[in-house]
């Protein structure tokens, strides 16, 4: 079976996000970009479904900048077989990716989409779930464990309370947690027959899909700094300022 | 305007984050309406029903809405929210599952887990792990949002008398099912609304050790958390994760002990009213943020406080 597996090119998650001095983001001029953690960990449970056989062809995807073919060349020396962008330069939405993803579902017709489950920077966790919903697939989300068998695939989800599994029928959108699985390194070897790999380009107009944003960002502030407070010497001078001092016990 | 609020809730009770997304719903105004969906569900429709400022409440009982398959609320809110301009749920696991789902079906963007209500289409909510809060406008005509729980106050739990009127809808897609499920049985509060919580890091070396925070907990009425690395090491279930990817909580009181702080950790937890710090690593970062610092063992410095509290 073919799974489909949309990465996204985000900040890296080594670096520290500055805010512009104008407030009208954040400052990605010359830093570090990467692939979003997460879509690492939907390429690695992919790799490992085709490894133990379940799988036959990984399709990478990836809606954004010209750019982000470095992303699908590293998805690619991971184990992905061939790759797609989708290349616009609009800051995309949740919502429009989910609609080019559609329209690419509806072409490749996968029995999976294994995606991440947010992106370290917009923190949406919207994509997957919306995916699902205009493509009328189940879907599940969290996922720490992934086991496809007899036309179904059984998704473990990491949810408030604890974990709860559910069964659904393919085709499925499953979207990463962090304990899924740990990525692996690409070799050298890989990398460089990555860069032989197909690497289709399309535009949004190619799919049919309007990618204009639905929410404006008015501005991009720093949190509120937290001040460091003291270093206390003992048990006892900690109790007594929780008691008298900060009146929280 | 009209606000739907999605009720979370366990089908016998009502998880008290509905009340801190009731706040939210407050705060952009006009009438409230809660939808109960579930089975067996009615004590939570009339506990939502005394909720303040509660308008209505629609309860939604059918076998589809049990386990709260997203493919099956989903469909169901996409529907019910044809009569108001705002749907809220919590950003819960529950609220990320669903939410995004009938936003698609309604064709409109949605805004995730919300910090704070500048006007009916303004938002304030974290992005970057919290590193950055991005001030939001939707220009759909209806708004599909996400609550972070922790930076809404709680309305009054009583003092409301809305009526209560069944909803017979039954979406049931059919293609997921319920398998099971391990929750975590505990005593202790639960961590988004615990008034005090104390956290364990890969300091605390294994999982046997946590028990000298269960202790101390007990004794303060704690709830029980945990860093990503103590999680990731396999010390301690996921349901007790603090930070980007785990719970966001802000107690009145939090112990951060044996943890280093990483960014990570430090975004679902430095909102909290007063930080504690107890780390044998003096250049540790979680004393940036701390209130209240002590260097020390914690095997040490825990036993401690526990006796002298």
């Amino acid at each position: 079976m073919k799974v489909l597996v949309p990465i996204k090119r985000v900040i890296d998650y080594n670096v520290k996000v500055r805010v512009k001095a104008d407030n009208s983001g954040v400052d990605l001029a010359n830093v570090k970009m990467a692939m979003n953690p997460f879509c690492e960990i939907a390429v690695e449970e992919a790799v490992r479904l085709k490894e133990k056989g379940v799988v036959s062809e990984i399709v990478a995807v990836s809606i954004g900048p010209k750019t982000a073919q470095e992303q699908l060349r590293t998805a690619m020396a991971l184990g992905a077989d061939r790759s797609i962008l989708v290349e616009t330069d609009e800051d995309v939405q949740p919502l429009g990716i989910a609609k080019a993803l559609k329209a690419i579902v509806d072409e490749e017709k996968p029995e999976l989409v294994i995606l991440g489950k947010q992106a370290i920077d917009g923190d949406n966790n919207q994509t997957g779930q919306m995916l699902a919903a205009l493509t009328g697939m189940p879907q599940g989300t969290f996922a720490s464990e992934v086991n496809v068998a007899d036309g179904k695939v059984k998704v473990t989800r990491e949810i408030d309370g604890g974990l709860q599994t559910v069964e659904l029928s393919l085709p499925a959108v499953v979207t990463t947690d962090l304990r899924l699985n740990e990525p692996r390194y690409a070799s050298l070897p890989n990398i460089m027959k990555a860069k032989k790999k197909p690497l289709d380009t399309k535009t949004a107009a190619d799919l049919g899909v309007d990618l204009t944003p639905r929410v404006t960002t008015v501005s991009v502030e720093a949190p509120a700094e937290r001040q460091a407070g003291i270093i206390v010497g003992s048990v006892d001078e900690l109790v007594e300022k929780l008691k008298n001092e900060a009146k929280v016990i | 305007m009209s606000v739907l609020v999605y009720a979370e809730h366990d089908n016998a009770a009502l998880n008290k984050v509905t009340l801190s997304v009731v706040a939210a719903a407050k705060a952009i105004g006009g009438d409230i309406t809660v939808l109960v969906a579930g089975k067996g569900c009615g004590a939570v429709a009339e506990e939502a029903a005394k909720i303040e400022g509660v308008s209505k409440v629609l309860c939604a009982d059918n076998d589809a809405y049990e386990h709260q398959l997203a493919e099956n609320v989903g469909d169901l809110v996409a529907e019910v929210a044809a009569d108001y301009t705002h749907v809220l749920a919590a950003a819960t696991t529950t609220g990320k599952n669903f939410a995004p789902r009938t936003a698609a079906l309604l064709d409109v963007a949605q805004v995730s887990e919300i910090s704070d209500v500048i006007d009916a289409d303004t938002f304030k909510r974290p992005i970057y792990a919290g590193n950055a809060i991005a001030t939001v406008k939707s220009s759909d005509a209806k708004k599909v949002i996400t609550v972070r729980g922790t930076s809404f106050d709680a309305v009054a739990a009583e003092g409301g008398s809305a009526a209560v009127e069944a909803l017979d809808v039954a979406k049931n897609a059919g293609t997921s099912s319920f398998v099971g499920e391990e929750l975590a049985k505990s005593d202790r509060p639960e961590l988004t609304s615990a008034e005090i919580v104390i956290s364990g890091g890969r300091g605390m070396g294994n999982g046997e050790n946590f028990e000298i925070l269960y202790k101390l907990a007990d004794k303060l009425g704690a709830g029980v958390g945990a860093s990503r690395a103590a999680v990731d090491a396999g010390f301690v279930p996921n349901d007790m994760q603090v930070g980007q990817t785990g719970k966001i909580v802000a107690p009145n009181l939090y112990v951060a002990v044996g943890i280093s702080g990483a960014i990570q950790h430090l975004a679902g937890m430095k909102d909290s009213k007063v930080i504690v710090a107890i780390n044998k690593d003096e250049e540790a970062p979680i004393f940036q943020v701390a209130d209240y610092g002590l260097v020390a063992d914690l095997f040490e410095a825990v036993p401690e406080l526990d006796g002298k509290l």
